[in-house]
């Protein structure tokens, strides 16, 4: 493992995922918006196994760009009665540009001007195995928010069921 | 040029900034949510890259990074599906037809 991450590769998949969200940001269609979005995930998941987190790739890759995505087509064909009402007008507010571009120069200010702790890199990075040693035993430290991560799941999945169910269906 | 952690928090700042833009001037519920997604997404490309360059032997950021994707997993879900309830009540899911909610 270098010093630093691949330039060509990062460069490539930071354009596609800034490329996604202006496509996103910008497509009239929403069907279209959230194939943008879509595009957007999987670059994110790409600048993951850059960062040799080939783990939160994959995951990246199931979670996001699997279930978050269809998720969104679906609701979006199940909320639409025409075809014709995907088509939106582009909601352009200048003041929301504005606060953006704000924060946006606030971020560079303050990562330019910050110092970042200079840690030497490890020979080996580390893998998927090391990851789930973290995760799951209790010398990693991590076993009881897991534990909690995944009640909240549960609960998440029972509340959006019990709210689609609809009033009239018992 | 050297790539280093400063490129991959300029990235996901600008990432942020695209989703705050869209989560603000979205008109429709279901676009809102998706810049909101774009949002976690850049939080959580934040999170990797400080595990990866400041915390490589404990993995800390990776962890959090976990935790913040099932956090906006269960979000989007819950979210979607008040959508849908909307959408049953108001047959719309314009922001606009919920200034009800505005008392």
């Amino acid at each position: 493992m270098g010093e630093s991450v691949n330039t060509l590769a990062f460069l490539v998949m930071a354009l596609a995922a800034i490329g996604g969200a202006v496509g996103m940001l910008t497509s009239r269609n929403i069907m279209y918006a959230a194939f943008w979005l879509l595009w957007t995930m999987l670059s994110v998941g790409g600048l993951y196994l850059l960062l040799s987190a080939e783990f939160l790739a994959l995951i990246q890759v199931m979670v996001y760009a699997g279930a978050v995505s269809v998720l969104m087509l679906f609701v979006i064909m199940l909320t639409l009665r025409r075809r014709e009402d995907a088509v939106r007008s582009l909601d352009f507010s200048p003041s929301a540009a504005l606060l953006a571009a704000v924060f946006l120069g606030i971020m560079y200010y303050g990562i330019s001007n910050a110092t970042f702790p200079e840690v030497a890199l490890l020979a080996e990075a580390p893998n998927t195995a090391d990851l789930g040693v973290v995760l799951f035993t209790m010398e990693g430290g991590w076993l009881l928010p897991f534990e909690i991560s995944a009640l909240v799941l549960l609960a998440a999945m029972v509340a959006a069921v019990w709210w689609t169910k609809g009033q009239d269906r018992r | 040029m050297n790539i280093g952690l400063e490129a991959f928090l300029g990235l996901s700042a600008v990432l942020f900034a695209l989703g705050l833009y869209g989560a603000l001037s979205k008109r429709s519920a279901v676009m809102v949510l998706m810049s909101l997604e774009l949002m976690a997404v850049a939080v959580g490309l934040n999170l990797v890259a400080f595990s990866r360059f400041v915390t490589p032997e404990a993995m800390t950021g990776q962890a959090f990074a976990i935790f913040a994707m099932v956090v906006s997993a269960a979000e989007i879900g819950l979210a979607l599906a008040i959508v849908i309830a909307i959408y049953r009540h108001a047959r719309s899911v314009e922001l606009s037809a919920l200034e009800r909610l505005k008392g």
